[in-house]
């Protein structure tokens, strides 16, 4: 009876905000709030906005962003995936990679911004031996004007994504024996997959893809550590004035939330073109017969440019980790004078508020999440039905509408009802983002349990809920658990929901983080983005080690 | 006519409007019924009406009886329909006596006493003392018997055999067959077999319906 | 959790509130019985982990002294928490609301007083420890901005510009003595200069530094914008501009966010002269091992812009007591010399010490301010700020000309 109420609020919850939010923001946008005293529509904020110094400037480098990341990171992935599955050298970097993924943007960004500014850490290494700099060049690094640093953060972040989501969708394509076959006809590896398997392998990932190009072209943290600042992209500057004194500036506001949304959709149209172009080129290649088989070449660019990107995630993270604990570190030193514990001490007393908030926040979104997908999991048992397209499309729903399109109209629903900044406002935001990674972490290994250990049960005379607690999920814990660590680290990484919703009163790290960005202090930010990637990292070792420890001793459990 | 036994009463399945089989028949306790049909003929799914898991895609109707009480109505858990896949599907996450007592019905109170049943289930299939293992060191003919031991324990009013034997070798095949068909026959359960193995049908010396062909 | 609780239970506390009148700080007993309990969300820039953990310290003494919960909503700008205000006024929301203290001053501060966002009548000045601050020797304690406080902030700080360089690498001598100085010094060291992005506070005042140097008439700063005369009157501020930007750090093509962002550019040799709002800022840096100890301080002999920053209460405030009893705490003689350590914060202090008894001047008496603090006797004459309309003003010019890239 309970599943019955599964699909209906997870869909509720997933559209509803996003609906009630666009509506939110869209009015505002058109002139009209009441309570603000707005009271008939006009196209006042649209003239305004357009009239805003750079805002063309900023829509392009929103869209160029998108766009470039996207490109970049999929074909990185398809090169390494094409040229190198079924190797050994796959496994490890999967290995690799997989822990990337929870690495927070924030906390990648900011590693990305201490190695490649002109004082960072390359121009430490290399400095003055190679170079002969006794002091940080002038060059525009991070912070470049083409959005090219803000770029390369979001592509060494979604690499790993896209790797994942890729992998998850291989074995369904049965991509080994497709490889197997196209070699056997004389195709190249890279041929081969791309005309075997890419097809179908990306009709399965595709909302994922939407979703980063969303993600690129609306993102916050990120952008606000390394993108351009004169002018900032769109969402950056969307934020600032959200936060404006000027109580007009709120239509204004709202009016370039619209203009987001719209630079988002031309930017997945834009991509839709891309996927066209891509077909035709692929479907005239194949055509033609062409194998290309002298392409070691292209699968070691592929390799070089996923180890690259792991290698930048984690020496950025090393040099973050090395800032936190370093006293005066004067130019061109490769390591800091002294070392002291100075700066953890000095954060400690102010790290626990912010901690627990976000250990709740994440916990009781996390364990929601969980709850709610079990149950519209349980349902399409029941109904045999997984309304494949449309589900789906509700499940990425939150994850392709830019955030900042109908974050803005929610925290004004959130004001107006007076629970702005309250927890369970907070929790409430933060389970919509967290939802989808859950279900989609959850479904896969649901989907492939076999089904006839449950009629075994049934059989044996157990109720519906004996079977699921007894049997399914601690046959299935591990998923389960890892589904609830990524809905952890999605939690935890969540920027702009929880500031807006939170609204300053309710601080996580990754709020504080950021916050402390705009101060500069690198032995602070330092502390934070450790914690901030060492949290999502507790989670996966909270959902490898204790199935492993439950069932040390039931061999099957382990595979 | 007794009620005691499985009548399947004008039972018929299709799928997409097509009928995959319909058939009335009567097992008498310790008598077995015998399916036969190629691969993908929907036999299986005549287990799965009767077990009731099965896909909601399929259209059934006609009543299953069993000792006179109605199934179909019944939900899948009240049943009482043990069966047998061709995999011995124990459960991975609990021991050997796990398995065993998860399947004793719950009217057998006190933890002592559960326990002493599975053990002697476990030695009537000759495998006595193997309770603290983990199911997966096992061989496949000792899974089996355990699959075998946990389905009688849960006291079953019927059995569902779906091609049970075809993953063992001849040797264990012919053993495993006999001892379900003597174990079946000893608690008097009705069976249905679902095979496509003709060794299996001839062994369980009962009626055989053919589908599918 | 205990944060939610403690939120649901000022909701409730502040419903009785509504009914009540608002404390009057000329009964402090009253206040400090009200006050009790209470939870003080005190809204401010929480970019410097020094000041952070000032109030960290002042909030764990208002606990044990008043049994006032100070909690720190750490701002990246005031204007958000003028925000909040503005969009609770909007939402109907007169009591019980999310802000109960600001660090506030200028713009924001009028802003506020215009839109009648603030506590209200004057109460700064009805606080037990207004007998010890310097109002006649510190004018802008009065006046924020050409704008007349009357009582609707507290005092807390006292700032004035002031130059940092490192004297291992930049020769004293050599170092810019006006506006005009510093422009020729950029042309001989091309890429070692720059200020944080308008509207950053500190950018902007580095704006308005250059304007009250270079305009023709100082006294039309004063009054607010006029847009007429605004072109005329600002242009050889933006020719200065146009000149020295493209001689700045990155060739003017991305400038620092903030003050703590420059003083990263100093540590790491970026640049050689930065500059900050408070003039023991640099010997703080020092000490928190941020700049080396070879950092020293210089200002303009013909003067620099000087002010005041204040806290306020906004009207609809939840806790209104425990903010006055806060405010009162952070004019304490205590509070304002530990303030003005450069090992804590180095803020120049409000108070007048000559004012204070023997203990208390003792405390200031104490300070070490520092290798890198100037005295007060070498801070230079004070320019007054000029009208906060002018910021604005100022800010989205400087936005127009060079914030969009061409």
């Amino acid at each position: 009876m309970l599943t019955r109420l599964g699909p209906p609020l997870a869909m509720a919850l997933l559209a509803g905000p996003i609906l009630l939010g666009l509506a939110g923001t869209m009015l505002p946008a058109f002139g009209y709030l009441p309570a603000l005293g707005g009271a008939e529509f006009t196209l006042a904020p649209t003239r305004q906005l357009f009239a805003e110094p750079g805002i063309w400037m900023s829509s392009i480098i929103s869209l160029a962003s998108g766009l470039v990341t996207t490109a970049v990171a999929l074909i990185v992935v398809i090169l390494f995936v094409a040229g190198w599955s079924g190797t050994r050298i796959f496994a490890r970097v999967q290995h690799l990679i997989s822990p990337l993924l929870s690495v927070p943007h924030a906390a990648a960004a900011f590693g990305l911004a201490f190695l490649i500014a002109p004082s960072g850490m390359i121009a430490r290494l290399i400095s003055p031996g190679l170079t002969g700099w006794q002091r940080p060049p002038d060059l525009l690094i991070v912070n470049d004007p083409m959005g090219f640093s803000m770029m390369a953060g979001l592509i060494v972040k979604e690499i790993p994504f896209l790797l994942l989501i890729t992998l998850a969708a291989l074995p369904q394509v049965d991509a080994t024996r497709t490889r197997a076959l196209t070699t056997s006809l004389g195709y190249g590896k890279i041929a081969g997959f791309l005309f075997g398997s890419w097809p179908l392998v990306y009709r399965q990932i595709r909302l994922a893809v939407f979703a980063v190009i969303a993600f690129a072209t609306s993102v916050v943290d990120v952008a606000a550590i390394l993108g351009p600042t004169a002018p900032a992209p769109l969402a950056v500057r969307l934020t600032q004035w959200m936060q404006d004194p000027d109580l007009s500036m709120r239509f204004f506001a709202s009016a370039g939330a619209v203009l987001q949304l719209a630079v988002t959709a031309a930017a997945l149209l834009i991509w839709i073109g891309f996927e066209r172009l891509g077909a035709a080129i692929r479907d005239r290649a194949c055509g033609a017969g062409w194998r290309w088989r002298r392409d070691a070449w292209l699968r070691r660019i592929g390799l070089t440019a996923m180890l690259l990107a792991a290698a930048i995630i984690f020496a950025g993270l090393a040099t973050l980790c090395l800032w936190s604990f370093a006293g005066l570190w004067p130019f061109p030193d490769v390591l800091p004078e002294t070392l002291s514990a100075k700066t953890w001490m000095k954060t400690a007393p102010r790290i626990g508020e912010p901690l627990v908030t976000t250990f709740i926040v994440a916990g009781i979104a996390t364990l929601l999440a969980v709850l709610l997908s079990t149950l519209c999991l349980m349902r399409e048992n029941e109904t045999g039905r997984t309304g494949r397209r449309w589900a789906l499309l509700f499940i990425y729903l939150p994850l392709i509408v830019p955030q900042v399109a109908f974050l803005f109209g929610l925290q004004l629903l959130f004001v107006l009802t007076g629970t702005i900044a309250s927890l369970p406002a907070l929790v409430f935001v933060h389970l919509i983002f967290v939802m989808p990674y859950v279900f989609l972490s959850l479904s896969d290994p649901w989907r492939a349990y076999d089904r006839r250990y449950e009629a075994i049960a049934a059989g044996l005379g157990k109720r519906r809920w004996t079977t699921l607690l007894g049997v399914r999920l601690p046959m299935l814990m591990r998923a389960v658990l890892t589904a609830a660590a990524v809905g952890f680290a999605v939690s935890v990484g969540l920027y702009l929901p929880t500031v807006l919703i939170g609204a300053g009163r309710l601080d996580t790290i990754t709020t504080d983080a950021v916050a402390l960005a705009s101060g500069g202090n690198r032995r602070v930010i330092g502390v934070y983005a450790f914690l901030q990637m060492l949290l999502p990292a507790l989670g996966f070792l909270v959902a490898t080690l204790l199935p492993a420890l439950i069932f040390r001793h039931r061999r099957a459990m382990h595979a | 006519m007794t009620d005691k036994g499985l009548f399947l009463d004008t039972v018929s399945i299709a799928l997409n409007g097509r009928v995959l089989l319909a058939l009335t028949h009567h097992v008498l306790p310790g008598g077995v019924l015998t399916v036969m049909g190629p691969s993908g003929s929907g036999k299986s799914t005549l287990l799965a009406y009767i077990g009731g898991f099965l896909d909601p895609a399929f259209q059934a109707s006609g009543r299953v009886l069993a000792d006179g009480v109605d199934l179909t109505v019944l939900p899948a858990e009240e049943r009482h329909a043990g069966i047998l896949f061709q995999d011995p599907l124990l459960f991975p996450h609990m021991s050997v006596a796990g398995n065993l007592v998860f399947a004793i019905p719950s009217h057998v109170k006190g933890k002592a006493a559960r326990l002493a049943r599975a053990d002697a289930a476990l030695a009537g299939v000759g495998l006595d003392g193997m309770g603290n293992r983990d199911p997966d060191t096992l061989s496949g003919g000792q899974k089996a018997r355990v699959a075998l031991a946990r389905v009688l324990l849960s006291a079953p009013r019927a059995l569902l055999l779906d091609e049970p034997f075809s993953k063992l070798d001849q040797d264990l095949r012919r053993q495993m067959r006999e001892l379900v068909f003597v174990r079946a026959r000893e608690a008097g359960l009705p069976v249905i077999l679902v095979t496509h193995d003709e060794a299996d049908a001839e062994a369980a010396l009962g009626p055989v319906i053919r589908i599918g062909e | 959790m205990r944060k939610f609780l403690l939120g649901a239970v000022a909701l409730v506390a502040s419903a009785f509130h509504a009914l009540a009148a608002d404390p009057d700080p000329a009964k402090w007993d009253e206040v400090l019985r009200q006050a009790r309990g209470e939870t003080v969300y005190f809204n401010a820039w929480g970019g410097a982990e020094n000041i952070n953990s000032y109030l960290e310290w002042a909030g764990g003494e208002l606990q044990k002294r008043y049994g006032v919960k100070l909690v720190h909503v750490k701002l990246d700008d005031t204007a958000n928490a003028v925000a909040k205000v503005v969009a609770e006024k909007a939402a109907g929301r007169n009591d019980g609301g999310t802000v109960d203290l600001i660090w506030i001053n200028g713009e924001n501060f009028s802003s506020m007083k215009r839109e009648n966002l603030l506590l209200s009548p004057g109460w700064a000045e009805k606080l037990p420890n207004w007998k010890f601050v310097d109002a006649d020797e510190k004018p802008t304690i009065r006046t924020d901005f050409t704008v007349p406080v009357e009582g609707l902030e507290s005092p807390w700080g006292m700032a004035k510009l002031v130059f940092f360089h490192d004297s291992a690498r930049t020769n004293a001598a050599d170092l810019p003595k006006s506006a005009g100085d510093l422009l020729e010094w950029a042309k001989k060291n091309p890429g070692r200069f720059s200020y944080p992005q308008p509207p950053d506070f500190v950018g902007s005042s580095f704006l308005k530094q250059v304007l009250s140097e270079l305009v023709a008439d100082r006294s039309v700063l004063q009054k607010p914008v006029d847009e007429a005369s605004f072109e005329q009157v600002a242009a050889p501020l933006f020719a200065y501009l146009d000149e020295l930007n493209p001689l700045l750090w990155r060739g003017g093509k991305a400038f620092p966010q903030n003050y703590p962002a420059m003083k990263q550019l100093l540590a790491d040799g970026e640049v050689d002269i930065i500059f900050a709002f408070n003039p023991s800022e640099a010997s703080s840096a020092i000490a928190n091992g941020e700049l080396p100890d070879t950092v020293r301080s210089f200002t303009f002999p013909a003067g620099t812009l000087a002010n005041t920053h204040f806290v306020a209460i906004p009207y609809n405030a939840a806790a209104k007591a425990g903010a006055l009893v806060a405010a009162d705490f952070l004019l304490s003689p205590e509070a304002q010399a530990r303030k003005q350590d450069p090992k804590v914060w180095g803020d120049p202090t409000v108070l007048a010490v000559s004012r204070l008894d023997a203990a208390d001047r003792a405390r200031f008496d104490a300070l070490d301010l520092g290798i890198a603090t100037l005295k007060p006797d070498e801070l230079g004459p004070a320019i007054d700020e000029p009208h906060p309309s002018w910021m604005e003003r100022l800010d989205t010019e400087w936005k127009r000309r060079y914030g969009a890239a061409n």
